[in-house]
């Protein structure tokens, strides 16, 4: 029994490592231009179009949209699209902040490219039966683009962002009955199952062994889940308070306009 | 106590074994083709949605521009073709098989930009709420055919090189013999940029 402590300790060691191990293995890498604006919060002015009285109007807006409905709706300015398209960069843009919750994946973008004279509301997977193509279309001719054309930007943005809220809050039920099936979580959950099938093996072979030491594999079949459960989460804020995406996707619904 | 120590590092091997599998990549090749394939059925979906979209944009253009005889009935035509043309999940190891899906919907993309072309000439037709509407969701659904795509081509790679690289090359020898490679989307600029619509 004495002998046996150590040996938890390091089975604990060796498991965490294994799990470093296959995470390595198995994680894809993406790599990301570096030019494109890091995601501060939930609007990011990397343009400098926003005056300051509208980011004080829209902030607490977003932050209410996302306490109530777990939407995350975040406003961007881009000072260049880098020679693209506007469509692929919010989208390319969209799938590293993970905006959204990461089964719902009920994130918006609004992205204002304002040298390019380009604007996009790029949807998430989870609310393209709520906020519509043709419904995004409509709110940037009609409430985005006309202030746009006057150079009004924090105008255009704050009637942008009102609109996207009211159809986001309005149409309740329609995403609530959008559960996600996609497949895009499978990469991360499956080494863990092998992890937890591993563990199995380990309890399974528990049974023909004496049953005095299976608090010891009850350890390590604890420790095993405990692990995997841990990396599986995503969600909203992180620990230091900051923002961050919550793991959503989008397969470039929305509309585009200019002005 | 030498017994139950002896027992205790079998129980670890079966372990470490299993968990030396997943770590050298058993499972790499089964998920990777799972992932392509469901990436495929998206891109497919995508298609069909725009195939779905067509016939009412027929029938909104056609109530203000009947007389682009030639132009409409080249849409239906080559929609017809184009959803004729199923690819199942199992031929998507057959380039000549996804050529010939891609070129059908190509053949649909180019008809569809010369609809949308055509509508330009009519100025009752642009400011029709019902085509304008039609507009924003064939937009949208290039886009997304395009983002599909984008997402099924690095799918594709990726289960690829899974099948042609260490350590998957070992598995993709053993005990995934009958796993082949897919065939990627041959690159065609006109596909991938969706048609320009001007207001």
């Amino acid at each position: 029994m004495t002998a046996s402590c150590p040996s938890t300790l390091s089975t604990r060691g060796g498991t965490r490592f294994f799990t470093a191990l296959v995470a390595l293995l198995c994680a894809s890498f993406v790599a990301f231009a570096a030019n494109r604006p890091a995601l501060i919060g939930r609007i990011v002015d990397q343009a400098n179009i926003i005056p300051v009285e509208t980011r004080d109007a829209i902030e607490p807006k977003l932050v209410d949209l996302e306490t109530k409905s777990g939407i995350q709706l975040v406003v961007a300015t881009v000072s260049s699209l880098e020679g693209e398209e506007i469509e692929p960069y919010a989208n390319e843009l969209f799938r590293s902040w993970k905006l959204g919750e990461m089964t719902k994946n009920n994130g918006v973008l609004l992205l204002v490219a304002p040298n390019e004279r380009r604007v996009r509301i790029e949807v998430g997977y989870g609310l393209e039966g709520t906020l519509t193509d043709a419904l995004s279309k409509v709110i940037i001719a009609n409430a985005i683009a006309p202030h746009f054309k006057t150079g009004d930007f924090g105008g255009g943005i704050s009637r942008g962002v009102d609109d996207i809220i009211t159809v986001l809050t309005t149409d309740a039920s329609e995403w609530q009955q959008r559960p996600s099936l996609r497949l895009d979580a499978q990469q991360t959950a499956d080494p863990m199952m092998w992890l937890l099938i591993a563990g199995l093996i380990g309890l399974a072979t528990l049974l023909i062994v004496s049953p005095g030491f299976r608090w010891f594999f009850l350890n390590v079949a604890l420790n095993i889940l405990l692990n995997s459960g841990r990396s599986r989460g995503g969600g909203g804020f992180s620990s230091r308070g900051g923002f961050s995406g919550g793991g959503g996707s989008s397969g470039g619904g929305g509309a585009s306009g200019s002005w | 106590m030498t017994v139950t120590i002896a027992r205790i590092r079998n129980i670890f091997i079966v372990i470490l074994l299993g968990l030396t599998v997943s770590a050298c990549g058993y499972n790499n090749i089964p998920t990777y083709e799972e992932q392509a394939k469901a990436k495929w059925s998206d891109v497919q979906n995508n298609y069909q949605r725009r195939a779905d979209l067509i016939p009412n944009l027929v029938a909104t253009v056609q109530g203000y521009a009947k007389q682009e005889k030639d132009v409409l009935t080249a849409v239906v035509e080559a929609r017809a073709k184009a959803t004729q043309i199923k690819l199942d999940v199992s031929q998507l190891t057959d380039p000549a098989k996804l050529k010939q899906f891609q070129d059908a919907q190509n053949q649909l993309s180019g008809a569809l930009g010369r609809l949308l072309a055509v509508s330009e000439n009519y100025p009752d037709l642009k400011s029709n709420q019902n085509f304008l509407a039609l507009q924003s969701q064939l937009e949208g659904t290039e886009n997304r055919i395009t983002v599909a795509r984008r997402d099924y081509i690095d799918a594709v790679r990726v289960y690829n090189t899974e099948l042609k690289t260490f350590p998957g090359l070992l598995w993709a020898m053993t005990f995934f013999r009958s796993n082949k490679p897919m065939a990627e989307f041959t690159a065609n600029e006109n596909a991938q940029t969706p048609p320009q619509v001007k207001f």
